[in-house]
């Protein structure tokens, strides 16, 4: 709160690199993600575990590192099977973790200076959290829940519950305000957890196995608010290993053992999201979903 | 986060176990209560012996036979040769007004217990005392039916005797013992009065005697042996240190000792009597508070034993606050918020318990409440809920959000 908007400022203090490429200026506005040469490693020695940043080179004993780059407005899926280092790169991407080595701006500022506070400054103002089990506050009733990242960003009350209310509508939910995550169904509790996540009208929405816990119905209306976010400019990464989610993103990233093996576009960035490009195509597609968008790429 | 809300949110946390948290705090609610009560009881006995004490007559001294005494501070005599017994005589010497002149009255006194008998109705008395009729105003005794002796039924050694509260209910029942005869240890004595009840705690109960004239005591009893202790009235209360003085001068003359150190008698006031009291009641009170001070700590301990489970609970719930950007801050103000309120819970219902239970009579003694232990108390209850909060508070606060998320 202290910070204000200017977690840029944070960063100037410490002596952000000449090299980056910060200001809005004749290069336009900085990428929301830039990571370069990321490294997670786990454990020490021989038990070193490379969950990021791909095998160490036998020459060099370096590992070559996660390189990525994902513009504002960008819908980004990053898919791979589990233990290739997708959650890692969501924990990292998401500031819930540090990586062992390598750089990451987002938005424009370097996260791995920032202290603590500044760290939950960032994951409240920047960063809309969706996870796969939804990670509701218990007992707390769907607008107190959405309404909670703008009570730590120090927002009013009035100007809270208007926001909150806003967003719950958006995510259609403007008639279940006052239950509890018990009261809901999952597709409702993700739902409010998309709302939670918007809120703060952050610059990216970061969404880990949004519909890994939904049944089919659920997930299509998930992914359609998603849909819809990315399609108002809503900068959208989600970290998925089902094709048919994938199939949503103008992007798709895959990762291998701690590596990007694969980064197939699938639509322009500053675009509609496939699903909204061509509706009905997209329907049509739709059963075939597995063998033919999530084949194409392997 | 508002002070508001962060007590709305410890509220919503401590309403999400209730029985638990209502346990932890009868902990708290134990440990005020019982600082309250045990210093209230602590309080309330030094208060009723210090009455008791004050019912005796601030002007009185006792003098009594042995060694040490009100100036000596208890100097052993066993190398002095043997220690004359107090007597009447020294009792007359006392009374001269030349050498003792801020003497008001003595009563030289005997006192044995025997067995009375009134109409088959037998009642031990505790305290038979023979002495003279000085003795009632030097002991504040007052009689509340009939009269006292006179002087002049000790002159004759008369059989007659007045009787306490207690040994008249005990033997008369609800007859008025005025003017009936009662056998005490074999003869018989006409009862011509009995004393209002001093009332009092203790061992001995001040109303359960029996006071006749010294000489007849003697003669039935005890013989014309030494007295057993010689009461004398300063003149005023302010004259009981110059009086203790002439006392210690002229017994020294009657006793021939010379050197004030070997004193063979011990010169007592009330006043003495009082401070040895306050202190013993000083030592038992601090013992008492003590105790409770120990249940107090108790009880934070179990707040902090309750708020590291709830924390471990929360984890995850923890880890969601903290990825959606709750600032270390805010989850320590939130968990010490919620310990902080059970003890202030638990603290002010303990100083209602308190302030209740304190109006009980306890192993009988009436409490006299100390304000500064409600105050003291209900403070050290809430700092001790913030200081126990604050280990476990600061964990959750401390928790890393990657870790705190895959908690299960």
């Amino acid at each position: 709160m202290r910070l204000g908007l200017g977690g840029r400022a944070g960063a100037h203090r410490r002596g952000s690199p000449p090299e980056a490429p910060l200001e809005e200026g004749p290069w336009g506005p900085p990428p929301v993600i830039e990571v370069r040469s990321l490294l997670k490693t786990y454990g020490h020695g021989d038990a070193t575990v490379r969950a990021l940043g791909g095998p160490p080179d036998p020459a060099t004993g370096a590992s070559p590192g996660v390189d990525l780059l994902v513009e504002q407005g960008d819908m980004v899926a990053v898919m791979g099977s589990s233990g290739s280092g997708k959650s890692t790169l969501m924990n990292i991407l998401g500031c819930l973790d540090v990586p062992t080595s390598g750089r990451y701006l987002l938005d424009g500022i370097d996260v791995g200076g920032l202290d603590e506070h500044q760290l939950s400054l960032v994951r409240n103002r920047k960063i809309g959290f969706v996870f796969q089990s939804f990670n509701l506050v218990p007992r707390t009733p769907a607008l107190a829940q959405v309404e909670l990242p703008l009570a730590y960003a120090g927002v009013r009350t009035a100007e809270r519950r208007r926001r909150a209310l806003a967003a719950l509508a958006l995510v259609g939910l403007a008639d279940r305000v006052d239950h509890r995550p018990n009261e809901l169904s999952g597709g409702q509790q993700q739902r409010v957890a998309v709302a939670r996540a918007l809120v703060t009208a952050p610059a990216m929405l970061l969404a880990d196995e949004p519909t890994g816990n939904l049944d089919s119905h659920s997930t299509e209306e998930v992914l359609s608010i998603v849909d819809r976010l990315n399609a108002s400019g809503r900068t959208v990464v989600l970290i998925t290993h089902e094709d048919e989610v994938a199939r949503h993103a103008k992007r798709v990233v895959r990762l291998v053992d701690g590596q990007v093996v694969a980064d197939v576009r699938q639509a322009p960035a500053d675009g509609p999201p496939p699903a909204l490009r061509d509706p009905a195509v997209f329907a049509a597609l739709s059963p075939h979903a597995l063998t033919e968008a999530g084949g194409g790429s392997r | 986060m508002n002070p508001f809300e962060t007590l709305r949110f410890a509220v919503g946390g401590l309403s999400a176990n209730k029985v638990r948290s209502a346990l932890t705090m009868l902990g708290v609610l134990i440990g005020v209560a019982a600082v309250i009560i045990l210093l209230a009881v602590g309080n309330g006995s030094s208060q009723s012996v210090k009455d008791s004490i004050e019912k005796l007559g601030t002007n009185s001294l006792t003098i009594s036979s042995g060694s040490g005494g009100a100036f000596g501070g208890g100097r052993s005599t066993s190398g002095s040769t043997g220690t004359k017994p107090l007597t009447v005589d020294d009792a007359r010497a006392l009374a001269d007004p030349a050498s003792a002149p801020d003497v008001k009255s003595v009563a030289p006194e005997v006192s044995t217990s025997q067995t009375a008998i009134y109409q088959g109705a037998s009642h031990t008395v505790s305290q038979v005392v023979g002495t003279y009729p000085a003795y009632f105003e030097a002991s504040n005794s007052k009689v509340d039916k009939g009269d006292y002796f006179s002087a002049d039924d000790v002159l004759n050694s008369r059989k007659v005797a007045v009787i306490g509260s207690t040994t008249a209910t005990d033997l008369f029942g609800t007859v008025s013992p005025v003017g009936r005869k009662v056998v005490i240890g074999g003869t018989p004595f006409t009862v011509v009065g009995v004393l209002a009840t001093k009332g009092g705690t203790g061992f001995q109960d001040p109303d359960d005697t029996v006071i006749a004239p010294l000489p007849t005591v003697q003669n039935a009893f005890t013989g014309f042996g030494p007295v057993s202790q010689i009461l004398v009235e300063a003149k005023s209360a302010d004259a009981t240190t110059p009086a203790q003085n002439e006392i210690t001068t002229v017994l020294m003359g009657t006793h021939g000792i010379k050197d004030a150190n070997s004193l063979d008698f011990r010169v007592s006031s009330q006043e003495s009597l009082l401070s040895t009291q306050s202190d013993t009641n000083k030592t038992f009170t601090v013992l008492l508070g003590a105790v409770a001070a120990i249940s107090l700590l108790v009880g934070g301990i179990g707040i902090t034993n309750i708020m590291l489970v709830t924390v471990t609970e929360r984890t995850r719930e923890i880890g969601i606050r903290k990825a959606i950007g709750a600032p270390k801050g805010v989850i320590l103000g939130q968990f010490l918020a919620e310990s902080t309120l059970l003890s202030l819970i638990g603290g002010g219902l303990g100083v209602v318990a308190g302030l209740i239970g304190s109006h009980f009579r306890i192993v009988g003694i009436k409490p006299v409440v100390i304000p500064a232990s409600v105050w003291g108390a209900f403070a050290i209850a809430v700092a001790i809920g913030l200081f126990f909060g604050s280990y476990p508070a600061n964990r959750a606060a401390s928790l890393r959000p990657i870790e705190a998320l895959r908690h299960e």
